[in-house]
């Protein structure tokens, strides 16, 4: 389990996250939801040490994640930033091969090429495995980076809206994925995510964050609920059953 | 495969250039050369042929540090005020210590070197307009208000003239016994392809090799002493040398992508051949005088980077 408590960030004076203490249930996926500027990112970068907090801890499994040495903390936790602007010629596989960075610090023997190989293959990548990531699409390069992230292999999965300029083939592609990941491998997925309804077709529990406060934390069923995310929202929203999944209509 | 035509190329050019020159060697005397010829020979031009490779390789390798280091394609000493700190220190030095050795120039010239790199680097990763134009040209300017304090400062010691001839790159004053404190450059090189695959993380930016569980900031320090070392060893003993570090890493990059475990070899190769080229080049067209080997760098130089930025795909970021 992953846990945060009671966690502050402030910019000058301003607080972007307030004391939010959150509970991440292992072996399962996680969506931060909330309106832009709620704070979703900032709270997932502080738990993944990208961002030093002002106040509070975060725990991975009852340690303070502080206590932990960064290259451990590598093997237990990944974080995947949006990356559109990554400018860097390297081959899907030279990117995916860094993902055992943590384990061999770039000289990669046997085994960690049989996973790389074996990442790659999950992603279905294996026919661009030579190409470089700067002449792939959107969504081949999201699934690059995804890959990479498998190879890091580890059980705790941070994304910063992952379907982030993808279309929706891709966007559905990449969040069965990550249902994979938390099914077949037992990882566990915490994402931000602005689409409400991939959220709830997807996700185990929602955290919902408003004006840099926790404002709800539950299972789907609990959390996608009108009245619930018009407190969040502060938009009105026709929630329906389709086919065993909640969906959300709030076009009109 | 690259590599060893490159490695060939690197041999070809080296070998070429220790006979040409003004005292005529041809490759039949090597086994009977004359007092003169052997002297020629071991007192400039092989010292020579050793600091353009080393000059080369080195601007080249710093080139692609710096431009991982910033996020940067046009990133380079050149770019980025770097050379015109190293040359702001010989400066500093020459007044210092007015009858200094090499170690104490070098010494004033590294210090400045490295905190001018240090706030420049810093100001690059700070500002919150990375455009691939607007980063370099902060860096130009950069280098132009150094370069002006030199002047300012040499115009009041009356050093202005001894400084121009002493920073404009140049390989003829090179010789035994002059030019040794560049083999400093080769322990750093080794260093940076020690550290290659944490520089490649780096250019992935700073979320990715947290995220690796590198240690960022070590490795930003480790990249400012290497680029100050290099230049400032360079400045000092051959002068400025434009364009090496800037075009040399675009078209490896181009070709053979950043992968620096894989590439810097390459770098370096291309760094050295592209130099022994301009200085073949310099001490030939003209013969038997000499084009210096910046004026050479700076007109073919000048040419592939205008074709780099208004002719492909440099990557935008």
């Amino acid at each position: 389990m992953m846990r945060t408590e009671n966690i502050s960030k402030f910019y000058d004076e301003k607080a972007v996250v307030e004391g939010v203490s959150v509970d991440i249930p292992k072996g399962k996926i996680t969506s931060f939801i909330g309106s832009n500027g709620a704070g979703k990112s900032t709270l997932l970068s502080v738990m993944s040490r990208l961002i030093k907090q002002s106040g509070g801890k975060v725990y991975l499994e009852g340690t303070p994640v502080t206590d932990i040495e960064d290259s451990e903390l590598a093997k237990r936790v990944s974080i995947l930033k949006q990356s559109s602007h990554i400018n860097i010629r390297l081959t899907v596989r030279e990117l995916v091969s860094f993902g055992r960075f943590p384990y061999s610090g770039g000289r990669l023997t046997q085994e960690d090429e049989d996973i790389v190989s074996r990442a790659i293959g999950y992603m279905d990548l294996m026919e661009s495995e030579n190409n470089y990531i700067d002449t792939l699409s959107g969504g081949q390069r999201q699934r690059a980076f995804i890959a990479m992230i498998i190879a890091q292999d580890t059980d705790y999965v941070l994304l910063d809206e992952p379907l982030n300029n993808l279309d929706m083939k891709h966007s559905v592609q990449i969040m069965k994925t990550l249902r994979r990941l938390t099914d077949e491998l037992g990882k566990t997925v915490v994402l931000v995510i602005h689409d409400i309804n991939f959220a709830s077709c997807y996700s185990d529990y929602i955290a919902a964050l408003k004006d840099g406060k926790l404002a709800g934390f539950g299972t789907v069923e609990q959390m996608i609920e009108s009245g619930i995310l018009k407190d969040i929202f502060g938009m009105d929203f026709d929630v329906r059953e389709m086919n065993g999944s909640r969906i959300c209509l709030y076009y009109t | 495969m690259k590599f060893i035509f490159l490695l060939v190329a690197v041999i070809f050019l080296g070998c070429w250039s220790l006979f040409i020159g003004y005292t005529e060697i041809s490759v039949s005397d090597i086994f009977t050369m004359s007092d003169r010829q052997s002297l020629v020979m071991v007192a400039s031009r092989i010292p020579r042929l050793a600091a353009v490779i080393i000059a080369g390789a080195s601007m080249s390798i710093c080139g692609v540090i710096m431009q991982q280091m910033s996020h940067n394609r046009f990133v380079s000493p050149t770019t980025a005020g770097t050379m015109d700190a190293a040359a702001l220190g010989i400066m500093l030095s020459m007044l210092i210590f007015p009858d200094g050795g090499t170690y104490q120039r070098l010494s004033v010239s590294l210090g400045v070197t490295l905190l001018a790199s240090a706030v420049f680097m810093t100001m690059a990763e700070r500002i919150k307009f990375k455009n691939l134009v607007f980063v370099p040209l902060l860096g130009i300017i950069f280098g132009n208000i150094l370069d002006s304090v030199t002047t300012f400062i040499g115009l009041q010691f009356n050093v202005v003239h001894s400084m121009a001839s002493w920073l404009h790159g140049d390989f003829s004053s090179v010789m035994q016994g002059r030019y040794e404190i560049m083999y400093v450059s080769i322990p750093l090189l080794a260093a940076a392809y020690i550290y290659a695959d944490r520089f490649t993380l780096m250019g992935m930016g700073k979320s990715f090799a947290v995220n690796l569980g590198m240690n960022y900031n070590t490795m930003f320090r480790l990249g400012l002493v290497i680029v100050s070392c290099v230049t400032a060893v360079i400045v000092l003993t051959v002068g400025m040398i434009p364009f090496v570090g800037l075009i040399v890493p675009n078209i490896v990059s181009m070709l053979y992508g950043d992968n620096l475990r894989k590439t810097l070899p390459l770098t370096a190769l291309s760094g050295a051949a592209f130099l022994l080229v301009c200085d073949i080049l310099g001490r030939t067209l003209m013969a038997p005088y000499e084009i210096s080997v910046s004026v050479m760098v700076g007109i073919i130089g000048g040419a592939i980077f205008l074709y780099l930025i208004l002719g492909r795909r440099v990557n935008a970021g």
